[in-house]
């Protein structure tokens, strides 16, 4: 504490942000999109049950990392981009399209803005696709991918287990599973895993509570709930 | 001036008393006036067709180009002032890349004939402009398949199975409602374009056929047809009709 002051909070002065596990994967007939739950300001968690699996499209999803005001905004614009679009195309958006004016928006403003952004989706022409549109605003169409601070933990795991033309079970568990091990090492991850499942069905979601998350190789198990006292 | 419903059509800004806009009439007449332009789609493509009249014995050939490409999947063949026509097609032109450029995909066809028909279109509302004196053939080959449309000079945008404009543009409907379109190949097609433009031309002065194709053949890519298919197909066509005038 400084002398005659305040104490000093760093989260009043540090920016909002998804110190985050992002990935998507592609299975056999679709995509898996996944995240962890934390938003912080500096030390401070400002949401621990953030969804960072924005929709685009009805079938086209958006995975935010990096500043939530920047990706959050970004993905407004492209949201309405693709309203525009569809209404000219008369027809659902592709995912490239998607994935293209995120990247134009990342791009031409990428020295204000603090945005890395996985975009995944299902439509007609191409199935299932993922789009990695990292920091400077590169544009790469990719079986998988993984982004935020969580992923470089992982790098090594994903590598190993991911394997084209799984089916759709085998994806989510993949994608849980490596979200949980990155949020074991990563201190700007955590919280809960949320996954977002696309194909020709439509879009599934799936929630992990953070006591229900796989614990990783060393760690403790999660606190069991106090249960009330038998009378 | 005189009498009433007349000095109504100086400008398209305004209406006349029974609801026209004589400037778009008199640039459909233009287009009506024109060498016939025909297009058919066939099975696995669009073939555009252009009478060109040779307005001169020491034209150079290939002059007065009357077909032009707007991107790898779409051309157009104009009928009408040849200059408007460069004007329309280099839109076509903008418009396709820019739309390529932004979503990162190739414009699809309904997409194209409507941008360019709300192009053309603005050209209607202002007292100090007049219409383009052109009908535009378009041909694409995207994912929607191969599809033709029209566009007028008032901005109407249609989508055909096969239309003509231009002079001969009656009698070239009539032919291409005999065909069996649904089971041509732009092989086939271009024959039948070749035929019917020989049919209609009704002067004594010649004429140069330009035939353009966006096909399976071609690669899905707007190209001329090989000059040495359209002169098989012209020598073709002309074989037929003269097959048939000595059965009459």
């Amino acid at each position: 504490m400084e002398p005659g002051g305040m104490a000093q909070h760093d989260f009043l002065s540090q920016p909002v942000s998804m110190g985050t596990t992002i990935m998507a994967a592609s299975y056999d007939g679709g995509v898996v999109m996944g995240a962890d739950s934390r938003t912080s300001t500096g030390t401070y968690i400002a949401n621990r049950a953030t969804d960072k699996i924005t929709p685009l499209t009805d079938s086209i999803y958006i995975c935010r990392s990096g500043s939530a005001a920047d990706t959050q905004n970004l993905s407004r614009y492209v949201q309405w981009f693709l309203e525009q679009h569809g209404m000219e195309l008369g027809d659902e958006p592709e995912v490239k399209t998607a994935a293209k004016l995120a990247q134009m928006m990342a791009y031409q403003n990428k020295n204000f803005l603090q945005a890395g952004l996985i975009v995944a989706g299902w439509d007609k022409h191409e199935g299932g696709s993922v789009y990695a549109i990292p920091l400077g605003g590169t544009l790469v169409k990719t079986p998988f991918t993984i982004g935020g601070s969580g992923s470089a933990y992982i790098y090594g795991l994903c590598d190993k287990l991911w394997r084209p033309n799984m089916t759709e079970e085998e994806c989510r568990a993949f994608v849980v599973k490596a979200v949980s091990h990155a949020m074991a090492r990563d201190g700007s991850s955590g919280g809960c895993i949320r996954t977002v499942t696309i194909s020709k069905d439509g879009v599934k979601r799936t929630f992990t509570p953070g006591d229900q998350v796989p614990v990783a190789a060393g760690e403790l198990p999660p606190p069991q709930r106090a249960v009330p006292a038998q009378v | 001036m005189s009498g009433i419903g007349t000095g109504y059509d100086l400008s398209t800004g305004t209406f006349s008393p029974d609801g026209r806009v004589f400037q778009t009439d008199y640039a459909q007449k233009a287009v009506d006036n024109s060498g016939t332009v025909v297009g058919i789609r066939c099975k696995d493509g669009v073939v555009l067709g252009a009478e060109k009249l040779i307005i001169s014995k020491m034209l150079e050939q290939h002059s007065n180009r009357r077909t032009f490409p707007a991107d790898r999947h779409a051309g157009m063949a104009v009928a009408g002032v040849a200059a408007d026509g460069r004007s329309v097609v280099s839109r076509a032109m903008a418009e396709a890349n820019q739309y390529k450029s932004i979503y990162g995909e190739a414009i699809p066809g309904h997409v194209l004939a409507e941008r360019l028909g709300s192009f053309m279109h603005l050209f209607n509302l202002y007292g100090g402009y007049r219409p383009y004196g052109v009908s535009a053939l378009l041909a694409t080959y995207g994912k929607e398949g191969p599809q033709l449309y029209l566009v007028e000079p008032s901005g109407v945008t249609y989508r055909y199975f096969g239309t003509a404009v231009g002079k001969g543009r009656q009698g070239a409907k009539n032919e291409i409602e005999k065909l069996k379109l649904g089971e041509m190949s732009c092989r086939e097609g271009i024959q039948a374009v070749a035929k019917i433009l020989h049919q209609v031309h009704d002067e004594e002065k010649g004429f140069e056929m330009e035939l353009a194709w966006v096909c399976e053949e071609s690669g899905r890519h707007f190209q001329r047809v090989p000059q040495q298919l359209a002169d098989e197909a012209e020598a073709a066509a002309k074989a037929a009709l003269e097959a048939e005038d000595m059965d009459d």
